[in-house]
């Protein structure tokens, strides 16, 4: 089921990258598709970081003892705004999230 | 035909070249995916099948945490497909270019479509009219990010089975999307779309099915459509 699933992403994945170049042809995209398509990448990847961060175990917590991920989480954005380096973001945010692990 | 080959070659390393600063971004992204595959239900050897059948690195991610959980099957398509709805964007936007290509091309490239491949592909093509370099330069990029992202995949699926569980490396996930984040929310919109996504996800995450990702996602992108018609003059 597991790979049926991954097959059926991979060729609606194909698909839409096909769609304006190999099906529509020239046709423009209509203003009304185009808009909402320009904030899928912000709201998604919102939707993922956000629960990560403040309800890893399902309850929302913020307090370093009950749920360091969010404080680890906020270090990590202040070095992901300043630098955009992912290595650095990682190995900063895991680092974080060790030491409050250790500390609380 | 001399200078054919030359356009088709310059375009070939213009794009590769183009894309390797990029890699400093996607190994690492790549790294993370194949040791979240290796330690998740759906396990390594589906993880690495992910990046030659879906090759769209945040989708991969979420599919591969994703599958052979509680979460429905049928859900972690529709969340998929969500993530990569996208992708409609960038062939619009390159449409214009591929139809001057054989129709081969037109058929086969759309598969190295990638957001980096797309970014660079429009920034050259605004200074090139060369169909056969423009064509050479995507090709370039594109397999540029294919193979290190094989290879990425494969190395950390090798390196996740001796990672124990204890470290929490499963957090890595979130901070490879928060740099993510960072370039699209400089504009209020794109901003109003993150935050309402994340917020409307953590309030949905009891959401039957999982469905929590995708009802966030879809309350984000209608935010940031209703502030943008709001500033509009």
């Amino acid at each position: 089921m597991n790979w049926i699933a991954v097959l059926i992403i991979g060729l609606g994945t194909y698909l839409t990258r096909l769609s304006f170049i190999g099906a529509f042809g020239e046709r423009e995209m209509p203003g009304w598709m185009e808009r909402p398509l320009r904030f899928v990448a912000p709201a998604v990847m919102g939707a993922i970081v956000l629960p990560a961060v403040v309800q890893p175990a399902g309850v929302i917590e913020f307090l370093p003892a009950a749920n360091p991920r969010f404080m680890a989480g906020v270090i990590a954005a202040a070095v992901a705004y300043k630098w955009r380096n992912v290595s650095l973001v990682i190995a900063v945010g895991m680092g974080s999230l060790w030491v409050l692990d250790w500390l609380f | 035909m001399k200078d054919q080959t030359d356009m088709r070659r310059g375009g070939l390393a213009d794009g590769a070249r183009a894309l390797t600063p990029l890699l400093l971004a996607v190994v690492p992204f790549g790294l993370v995916l194949g040791v979240t595959a290796a330690s998740s239900p759906a396990g390594g050897l589906l993880g690495i099948a992910t990046s030659p059948i879906i090759f769209a690195g945040a989708a991969q991610l979420v599919t591969v945490q994703l599958l052979g959980t509680d979460t429905s099957v049928f859900v972690v398509i529709i969340t998929a497909l969500v993530i990569n709805v996208r992708h409609l964007m960038y062939s619009a936007a390159m449409a214009p270019h591929f139809s001057e290509w054989p129709r081969r091309s037109r058929f086969l490239l759309p598969y190295l479509l990638t957001d980096q491949a797309f970014a660079l592909s429009m920034l050259r093509y605004e200074t090139t009219d060369d169909p056969v370099y423009k064509r050479w330069f995507f090709v370039g990029a594109g397999l540029g990010l294919w193979l290190p992202w094989q290879l990425a995949t494969i190395a950390g699926v090798v390196l996740g089975a001796q990672i124990p569980e204890s470290l929490g490396l499963g957090f890595a996930i979130p901070l490879v999307f928060l740099v993510l984040l960072i370039p699209v929310v400089q504009t209020r919109p794109g901003l109003v779309a993150a935050i309402v996504g994340g917020v409307g996800a953590v309030a949905a995450g009891e959401a039957p099915y999982g469905l929590g990702l995708v009802i966030g996602a879809l309350l984000g992108v209608a935010a940031g459509v209703a502030v943008e018609r709001l500033g509009e003059p």
